[in-house]
């Protein structure tokens, strides 16, 4: 039987489908090892969860691979931090009160304008908050000033809120109107070096004042960013462990006991047998979909709480007819009426007698059934009824879904985690159909 | 070896064939095995649907909530009067909203002790006579449930079924037309594309607005007709139509290479019988073999397959609806989880089971039709016990 087994799977190498399923299976497994050790579960979550922490990263910015395939130099996101550049800072002290400059250069050679240009202030003062004024001066000269604002300890100066630079710019958006050549007549960036000058007053003797300026890129991380400005990145990383997981769990928990459901009726017949096949036929006009959202609307949506669900339901599946009827040709078999009359016990019977015999069966469908399970949770998070806290591929649909992504062209947003959920699929169902071709001929005669 | 295909019931069925005589006309025994079918898949749906109101309201959750909205809403309604009782001290006003409350929980029935309420509820939920929905109404302004059913199983039904007819006739020749042709080229690239199916339908549906609404601009996005909706009966129909192709589109995706490959498979193995040799052999033409030979034999194992995939597919449809911004009953289901409006969710979940149960049924009907095997005395088919 082993060996046979051996050979059968030897017989596998030809199939080029498997070693590209493989191939496919362990890539997700590596990325899914990788996922949980560079990002631990907390960590996922905390990111996930959003907010301030990504306040130095773009809004709906493309992946950088995007650039690698576009003509033009997108822009990045660069930060120029004033702690880098200790030289640029001057502080003069008279009377009690400090005259701070800043002057930071900014190098930009990119084809096209940045997203947004946002001020991080962050000073330290006892009382009075102090003053400042922004002004950029471009490569050929020109400046743009703001007037006077005080600051607390941690704002924020978005340029594009600032009316005054709106105003010397003709109107524009100040991202557009700073960084654009006045020689053309359409909007193309002035490549060179920027200067952006922070002056102001501290107004106390301890008081002290940085400043970060971030220029946000039209791409940004690998996978780039959503509308909260998340890294998809992080979801796509995370997304794999969990599909994985839950494809694997769900399978084990559904198909193995169906399995094994199934050859208990087969062998004991008579009322157990009924019991289940009625169970069964219950649970078949039990809706699946409907009833995960049942469970997610009036218990918890985690992931946990579904995959129980899903392995509760699965366990009766109808293919429990399917396995009960090949476990009734085994029972037929004349090597387990041998076993019964010299009396092995029923236990036995089952565990090492009938169902050995189907699991060349079962093996491939396990596999093919994993994505299944993998789109599942994937069509929950769609529905809305996605795990709160993970980041999930499925998550990521339902958030560009319902961003309205396809309609304002952020394709980016929906292919990257389709193409992981494809490639799930695609891994585990060639895997799955190759094995079965291998372990199950059908067609013998070629 | 071909044991492994899903062939429900066949054994049973077998081992419950007994010759009557040749009393009693086909047809009465044919109607009296459908009535049993009948009744006993009416049991498992009551059965089902009671389940479903107990996991509903297991430890009182619904009762909890439903009780918090009656408070709100008679808070609202407090609010709404303020000026009539701004004289009132606040005894009476305490007293008042607790008998607003105690008169919305009778109205509601949640002063019955839940085993009572269960069967009314299970009564109310196999008669779809759920009441009204929290939030939700009709198009036609109505906020019965039933009437919310009713108007979104049409659109449902029409996509479902389009979908049904279209991938069951376009599979069976292209599976037939493949086993003709095992081999080529053709049929190695749908060998190689059946794991294509690994994906359900709505997510193939997001690969086809993008292609097809958002780059190419031909199809609508979503929807089941362009707004506003035309006038005439035929621009109306044509605007459905043009609506219906791409989620039509997508749940034929979802399934199609798998079908043909394993259709083509069943077709292959039992164009290796012997009596197909042999009618070959007698020089019997192509068409009468496959019709005759190979269709006839293969048509109930085929029929299960694919009436397995409607129950999937049903489940599947909810997500595509969602994705299409089809009108459907999967829709409702949505818009109702965003509104949290209990009867409606309820009301889905009888709807569907009603819709898997009818699937079954279907099933058994073409299974007499087509496998002379089934014809046989009362209250076999599987459930005899």
């Amino acid at each position: 039987m082993m060996e046979r087994l051996k050979k059968r799977l030897r017989q596998l190498k030809q199939y080029p489908s498997v070693i590209i399923g493989i191939t496919l299976i362990t890539i997700l497994i590596v990325t899914a090892i990788i996922a949980v050790i560079v990002i631990p579960y907390e960590e996922a979550v905390m990111l996930w969860r959003g907010g301030a922490i990504w306040a130095e990263s773009p809004r709906n910015a493309r992946p950088t691979y995007v650039d690698w395939f576009t003509r033009d130099d997108l822009p990045r996101t660069d930060k120029i931090d004033a702690r880098d550049y200790p030289e640029a800072k001057t502080i003069e002290s008279m009377n009690g009160v400090k005259e701070f400059e800043f002057v930071l250069p900014y190098d930009y050679q990119y084809d096209g304008f940045p997203r947004e240009f946002n001020l991080f202030f962050e000073a330290e003062y006892e009382e009075t908050r102090p003053h400042v004024s922004v002004m950029i001066r471009t490569p050929d000269g020109r400046e743009f000033k703001t007037d006077d604002f005080s600051i607390q300890r941690e704002s924020i100066r978005r340029l594009g809120q600032l009316a005054e630079l709106r105003r010397q710019a003709d109107g524009m958006a100040p991202r557009i109107g700073i960084f654009r050549d006045p020689d053309y007549e359409e909007n193309v960036p002035l490549k060179g070096e920027y200067e952006i000058i922070v002056s102001g007053f501290l107004f106390e003797e301890e008081a002290d004042i940085n400043v970060r300026a971030v220029s946000y890129g039209q791409v940004h991380g690998f996978g780039g960013t959503d509308h909260r400005r998340r890294d998809l990145g992080v979801a796509l990383l995370w997304g794999t462990p969990v599909a994985l997981m839950f494809g694997v769990l769900a399978a084990v928990g559904a198909n193995i006991s169906t399995f094994i459901i199934s050859a208990v009726g087969v062998w004991y017949r008579g009322f157990v047998d009924a019991a289940i096949q009625r169970v069964a036929e219950v649970n078949m006009i039990i809706p699946n979909l409907p009833l995960l959202i049942l469970v997610g609307m009036f218990y918890s949506r985690s992931l946990w709480v579904m995959l129980g669900v899903i392995i509760i339901k699965g366990v009766f599946s109808p293919a429990i007819k399917t396995y009960r009827a090949m476990f009734l040709q085994v029972r037929e078999s004349p090597f387990i009426e041998a076993a019964e009359s010299y009396g092995t016990s029923d236990k036995r019977i089952i565990f090492f007698y009938m169902l050995p015999k189907i699991i060349p069966t079962l093996i491939p469908q396990f596999v093919t059934v994993i994505p299944t399970y993998v789109f599942l949770e994937a069509s929950l998070a769609v529905l809305g009824l996605g795990d709160p806290v993970l980041p999930t591929w499925g998550k990521l649909l339902n958030d560009a879904l319902g961003e309205g992504a396809l309609y304002m062209g952020h394709f980016y947003w929906v292919l990257q985690p389709a193409f992981l959920l494809i490639l799930t699929g695609l891994g585990f169902a060639m895997t799955g159909f190759a094995l079965d071709r291998v372990l199950n001929p059908r067609l013998r005669r070629q | 070896m071909d044991q492994q295909f899903n062939v429900p019931d066949v054994e049973s069925q077998e081992t419950d064939v007994e010759r009557e005589g040749d009393s009693g006309s086909n047809l009465k025994r044919i109607a009296k095995y459908f009535g049993f079918r009948l009744i006993a898949l009416f049991i498992t749906v009551v059965v089902a649907i009671y389940l479903l109101i107990l996991i509903a309201n297991m430890g009182g959750a619904v009762d909890n909530i439903r009780m918090g909205q009656i408070r709100e809403n008679v808070g609202m309604q407090m609010m709404a009067m303020s000026s009539e009782m701004a004289d009132w001290p606040s005894e009476r006003r305490r007293e008042y909203e607790e008998q607003l409350v105690e008169q919305e929980r009778r109205r509601l029935g949640l002063d019955q002790p839940f085993i009572l309420r269960s069967v009314y509820y299970l009564r109310d939920a196999i008669t779809l006579d759920l009441g009204r929905a929290e939030q939700m109404t009709s198009d036609a302004g109505s906020r019965r449930v039933q009437l919310i059913i009713l108007e979104r199983l049409p659109p449902t039904l029409m996509l479902m079924m389009s979908y049904f007819l279209i991938m069951f006739f376009v599979a069976l020749f292209g599976a037939l037309f493949l086993s003709r042709r095992y081999g080529s080229k053709l049929d190695k690239l749908v060998v190689v594309l059946a794991p294509s199916s690994a994906a359900p339908g709505w997510f193939y549906g997001i690969f086809l607005i993008l292609i097809f609404a958002a780059v190419l601009g031909w199809l609508p996005f979503g929807g089941m007709v362009k707004a506003p909706p035309p006038r005439e009966t035929h621009l109306y129909a044509l605007s459905v139509l043009r609506h219906l192709i791409l989620p039509v589109a997508a749940l034929i995706m979802g399934g199609f290479f798998l079908t043909i490959y394993n259709w083509r498979t069943f077709f292959l193995i039992y164009s290796s019988e012997d009596y197909v040799e042999m009618a070959k052999a007698k020089g019997l033409s192509n068409r009468a073999i496959e019709r005759r030979y190979i269709l006839r034999p293969t048509l109930p194992p085929i029929i299960t397959s694919f009436a397995l995939g409607m129950i999937v597919m049903w489940m599947g449809a909810i997500i595509l609806e969602q994705v299409f911004n089809w009108p459907g009953l999967g829709r409702m289901l949505y818009e109702a989880i965003g509104l949290f409006d209990v009867p409606i969710i309820v009301g889905g979940q009888v709807i569907y089971a009603y819709l898997l149960a009818a699937t079954v049924f279907v099933l058994d009907i073409l299974y007499a039709l087509l496998d002379p095997r089934v014809k046989m005395g009362a209250g076999a088919g599987g459930n005899k016990q």
